[in-house]
C-alpha cells in the first residue's frame, strides 16, 4: 500500500506545481504527470480498465493542450497579496477541511463491503450476459442506461466544440 | 512528397510505420472489451490517436484527404444512432437495453450479445467525436501556427 500513497503524494506536488508555475507549457506539463500518476493509481488498484481509459484520455487531452498552449503568452496576474482575500481563502480551507474530516468518518473501510447490488452482479454476471469481462456486462448491460447518458454528454459537448470552432458564418 | 507541410522526415518515416500499428492495437482493445480490458471508449480514443498522429506529423492537407470534418461528424452521429437502436432492440424482448440477441459461449470473440455490438457502437462515436473536437481546433489554429517557426 505504500507505493499508492508516494504516487499519490508525486500527484498532489504535481497538481500544486501546475498551479502555481508561470509558464503555460509546465504547466500542462505537471498536469499530464497528475494523470499519469491516476492511471497508474488505477493500475495498483487492480482496475486496468479504468487504467487504460484514463492513459488513452490523458495523452489525447495532453496533445491537444500543448497543441493549444504553445505559443499563446498568457499573462498569469495574480492578487493574493490583499490581506482579505488571504483571510477568506483561509476560512474557506478550514471549512472545507472540516466537512471532509466529518465525510471521512463516515465512510467504511476502503474496499471492505461487497454491497448487495455488486455481489448480486459478480454472480450473475457471466451467466446473464454471457461477457468474461465483468466491467463491460456492467456498464453495457446492467447500467446501459448509464452508458447511454455518458454518450448523449460526449454528443453534446462534440457538438458545442464544432458550433464554437466553426469557419463558415463566423465574422472577420 | 512536400516536404513544407507537418514535420521533418523522420518524424513522417516513423509515423508510417506506427500508425497502423496504433490502429491495429485499437481494433484489438475494441473487440476484446468484453473479455480482457478495454472496450469501446479506450479503443474509440486510440484510434482517433493515430489520426491525430497523421494530422501532427503531416499536417492538415495529408490527413484531410483520409478524413475530414464533415465525414467524422456523421460517422459520430451515426454511433449514436446505433447504440440507441440497440437499446430500442431490447424492447422485442420486453424492456429497454435488454440483452436480446443470443450469448453465445463465455471466452468466444462472438459471445455476450449486445455488449460487442454496444462496443462497435460507442467507438464510432467516441473515436469520431474526439477527432472532429481535435480537427476543429486544428483548422482554427493553423493560420496562426504557420507563422511561428518554432518547430
Amino acid at each position: 500500500m505504500i507505493e499508492l500513497h508516494v504516487i499519490l503524494i508525486l500527484m498532489i506536488i504535481g497538481a500544486v506545481v501546475a498551479m502555481e508555475i508561470k509558464d503555460l507549457l509546465s504547466s500542462v506539463i505537471a498536469l499530464g504527470a497528475v494523470g499519469i500518476g491516476l492511471s497508474l493509481e488505477f493500475l495498483l488498484l487492480r482496475a486496468p480498465d479504468l487504467a487504460i481509459t484514463q492513459l488513452v484520455v490523458e495523452i489525447l487531452s495532453l496533445v491537444i493542450l500543448i497543441r493549444a498552449t504553445v505559443g499563446a503568452h498568457m499573462p498569469q496576474e495574480r492578487n493574493l497579496k490583499k490581506p482579505g482575500y488571504f483571510i477568506f481563502a483561509a476560512l474557506f480551507v478550514c471549512i472545507f477541511l472540516w466537512f471532509t474530516a466529518k465525510a471521512v468518518m463516515q465512510l467504511p473501510v476502503f474496499g471492505q463491503p461487497v454491497m448487495k447490488m455488486g455481489s448480486l452482479y459478480i454472480a450473475e454476471a457471466v451467466r446473464k450476459t454471457g461477457a468474461v469481462n465483468i466491467v463491460a456486462a456492467i456498464i453495457l448491460d446492467f447500467r446501459g442506461y448509464d452508458t447511454l447518458g455518458e454518450a448523449t454528454i460526449l454528443f453534446t459537448s462534440v457538438i458545442g466544440v464544432l458550433a464554437v470552432l466553426r469557419k463558415t458564418g463566423r465574422k472577420p | 512528397m512536400k516536404e513544407t507541410a507537418g514535420m521533418s522526415i523522420i518524424v513522417k518515416r516513423i509515423t508510417k510505420i506506427t500508425v497502423s500499428l496504433i490502429f491495429l492495437f485499437g481494433v484489438y482493445i475494441l473487440l476484446h472489451g468484453h473479455l480482457t480490458p478495454g472496450g469501446g471508449f479506450a479503443g474509440g480514443v486510440i484510434i482517433a490517436l493515430s489520426f491525430i498522429h497523421l494530422v501532427l506529423a503531416f499536417g492538415k492537407d495529408v490527413a484531410l484527404t483520409r478524413m475530414n470534418l464533415a465525414v467524422a461528424s456523421v460517422i459520430e452521429s451515426l454511433g449514436g444512432l446505433l447504440f440507441w437502436g440497440i437499446a430500442l432492440l431490447g424492447f422485442l424482448g420486453g424492456y429497454f437495453f435488454l440483452n436480446v440477441l443470443p450469448h453465445g459461449r463465455p471466452f468466444d470473440l462472438f459471445s455476450s450479445g449486445i455488449i460487442l455490438v454496444c462496443n462497435v457502437a460507442i467507438f464510432l462515436k467516441v473515436g469520431a467525436g474526439l477527432f472532429s473536437i481535435f480537427l476543429a481546433l486544428a483548422l482554427l489554429r493553423m493560420p496562426v501556427d504557420d507563422k511561428e517557426t518554432h518547430r
